[in-house]
C-alpha cells in the first residue's frame, strides 16, 4: 500500500482521471476510498448500539421486574407527544435518505433543501423534547437524585397546591392506599424509571444536537457546492448517523410512552 | 461519474446505489403507518401481548430504516453482518442481565422491605404545600404513621 497512489493510476485508468479531484492521497481509488469510510461509519454505529444498549437493559431489567409500576410511570407521559416526535424523526428520515440521492445525482439545490427540511425536523423535535422536559420539571417529575424531585429520598419535592400538582395529586391517589413497604418500593422504582427516562431521552437528545450541527456542516458544503457523483461520502455518512438517531427513538417511543 | 452512479444501480462496485423516490417515499408511508398502528395497539389491552407487539413493529419499522433508507439492502453483505451481530449481542446482555437479576429480586425486595421505615414515602403523600393566603382549612393531615421525613415541609 506504500506505493498506492502510482498503482491506482496503472490499474484504474478507465476513470477517465490522472487523480479524481476528491480523491485522498492514500487511497487507490474512488472506490476503495468510499468503503473504507462506510467501513468506518458502520464500525462507529456498531458502538453507539451498545453505548445506548447499557441504557436499554437498565430500563428492561426494571421493567421485566416492576410491570405494573412502568405502567403507572408511563400513564405520566404524553403520548401525543411522544408520536408527534416519531413521526417528526421519520420524516426527517425520510428527506435524509433523499439527499443522499440528491448527492449522488449532483441535485445540489434539492440537496440543500432536503438538508434544510431535516434540520427544521430535528429542531421540531429538541423543540417538542424541551416542552415535555419542561413540563416534568416543574411538576417534580425527576430523577431521584434532583433537589426538585418528589421521589428525593431525602427530602421530596411538594408542589404548591394549584400550581403543577396535577401529576403529584394523581399519584398520591395511586401511593396512599398503598402499605408503607409498596409504597416506599413504589416511589424508589418511580424514581428510578424516570432516572432512565431522563438519562435515555437525555443522551438521544444529545444525538440529534450532535446530528444537528453536521447537518449543518454538510449544508454549508453543500452550498459550496462540493457534492456530486464522486464525492457524497459526507452526505451519506451523515445520513447514516441520523438514521441511527430514528432507529433509537424508534424502539425509545413505544418503550417509554405506549406501556398499557 | 454520472453515468457510473446510475449504472451502479444492481452492482455492489459502484460507488453507491440510487434509491428511486418512489422506494423511499413508500418506505416513509409504511413507518408513518406502522407508527399510528403502534399508537393504537399500545392503547389497547391485548392480553399481555403488549409489549410483545410493539417490539414486533419497532423491529420492523427498524429493519426497513437499515435495509432502504441506509442502503444495507444494496450494501456489502459485511456491514449488514456486522451491525445485525452488535444487535445480537445487546441480546445476548439483555437475556442474560434479565435471567440474573430474576434470580435475586426477591432478595432486593425483602431488603428494602426491611429498610422501608428509613424512607420519607413509608408515609403517605402529604398534601400540597397551601397558599400563604388560603389560611388552614387544608386538613387531610393523615400522614401520622412514622412522618419523620413527611413532616418537614
Amino acid at each position: 500500500m506504500t506505493t498506492a497512489s502510482a498503482d491506482a493510476h496503472g490499474h484504474h485508468g478507465d476513470h477517465g482521471h490522472d487523480h479524481p479531484e476528491h480523491l485522498a492521497h492514500h487511497f487507490d481509488t474512488l472506490e476503495q476510498q468510499f468503503d473504507s469510510c462506510k467501513l468506518g461509519m458502520w464500525a462507529f454505529l456498531l458502538t453507539e448500539v451498545l453505548f445506548f444498549s447499557g441504557l436499554f437493559v437498565a430500563y428492561a431489567t426494571l421493567r421485566a421486574n416492576n410491570p405494573e409500576i412502568f405502567s403507572l410511570a408511563a400513564s405520566f407521559l404524553d403520548t401525543k407527544w411522544g408520536a408527534i416526535n416519531t413521526i417528526v424523526l421519520l420524516v426527517s428520515s425520510f428527506t435524509a435518505a433523499m439527499s443522499v440521492r440528491n448527492a449522488q445525482l449532483g441535485e445540489t439545490s434539492k440537496l440543500k433543501t432536503n438538508l434544510i427540511i431535516t434540520l427544521l425536523c430535528a429542531g421540531a423535535f429538541m423543540g417538542i423534547k424541551y416542552l415535555e422536559y419542561s413540563h416534568k420539571w416543574g411538576a417534580g417529575l425527576l430523577p431521584p437524585g434532583m433537589e426538585n424531585s418528589m421521589f428525593n429520598p431525602d427530602n421530596p419535592w411538594v408542589p404548591e397546591a394549584g400550581h403543577h400538582d396535577a401529576d403529584y395529586l394523581k399519584l398520591q391517589a395511586e401511593v396512599n392506599v398503598m402499605t408503607p413497604e409498596e409504597r416506599v418500593h413504589t416511589m424508589t422504582t418511580l424514581g428510578r424509571f424516570f432516572g432512565v427516562y431522563f438519562f435515555l431521552t437525555g443522551l438521544h437528545g444529545v444525538h440529534v444536537l450532535i446530528g444537528m450541527g453536521v447537518i449543518g456542516w454538510v449544508l454549508m458544503r453543500a452550498n459550496r457546492g462540493e457534492f456530486g457523483p464522486d464525492n457524497f461520502t459526507a452526505v451519506d455518512l451523515t445520513a447514516l448517523y441520523w438514521h441511527l438517531v430514528d432507529l433509537v427513538w424508534i424502539f425509545l417511543f413505544p418503550l417509554l410512552y405506549l406501556i398499557a | 461519474m454520472t453515468a457510473h452512479a446510475h449504472d451502479s444501480h444492481d452492482d455492489h462496485h459502484g460507488l453507491g446505489h440510487v434509491l428511486p423516490v418512489k422506494l423511499l417515499a413508500g418506505v416513509l408511508g409504511a413507518l408513518l403507518f406502522l407508527t399510528v398502528v403502534t399508537v393504537i395497539t399500545g392503547s389497547t389491552y391485548l392480553y399481555g401481548f403488549d409489549l410483545a407487539l410493539a417490539m414486533v413493529i419497532a423491529t420492523t419499522k427498524a429493519t426497513l430504516v437499515c435495509a432502504i433508507f441506509m442502503h444495507l439492502k444494496w450494501d456489502k453483505g459485511f456491514h449488514a453482518f456486522a451491525f445485525v451481530g452488535s444487535v445480537l449481542f445487546v441480546g445476548v446482555f439483555l437475556a442474560y442481565t434479565l435471567t440474573d437479576t430474576k434470580q435475586y429480586q426477591d432478595d432486593i425486595r425483602a431488603f428494602g422491605n426491611d429498610d422501608a421505615q428509613n424512607s420519607p414515602f413509608a408515609a403517605p403523600l402529604q398534601d400540597p404545600i397551601p397558599h400563604a393566603h388560603d389560611g388552614d382549612d387544608h386538613t387531610g393531615d393523615d400522614h401520622s404513621e412514622n412522618g419523620e421525613g413527611a413532616a418537614d415541609h
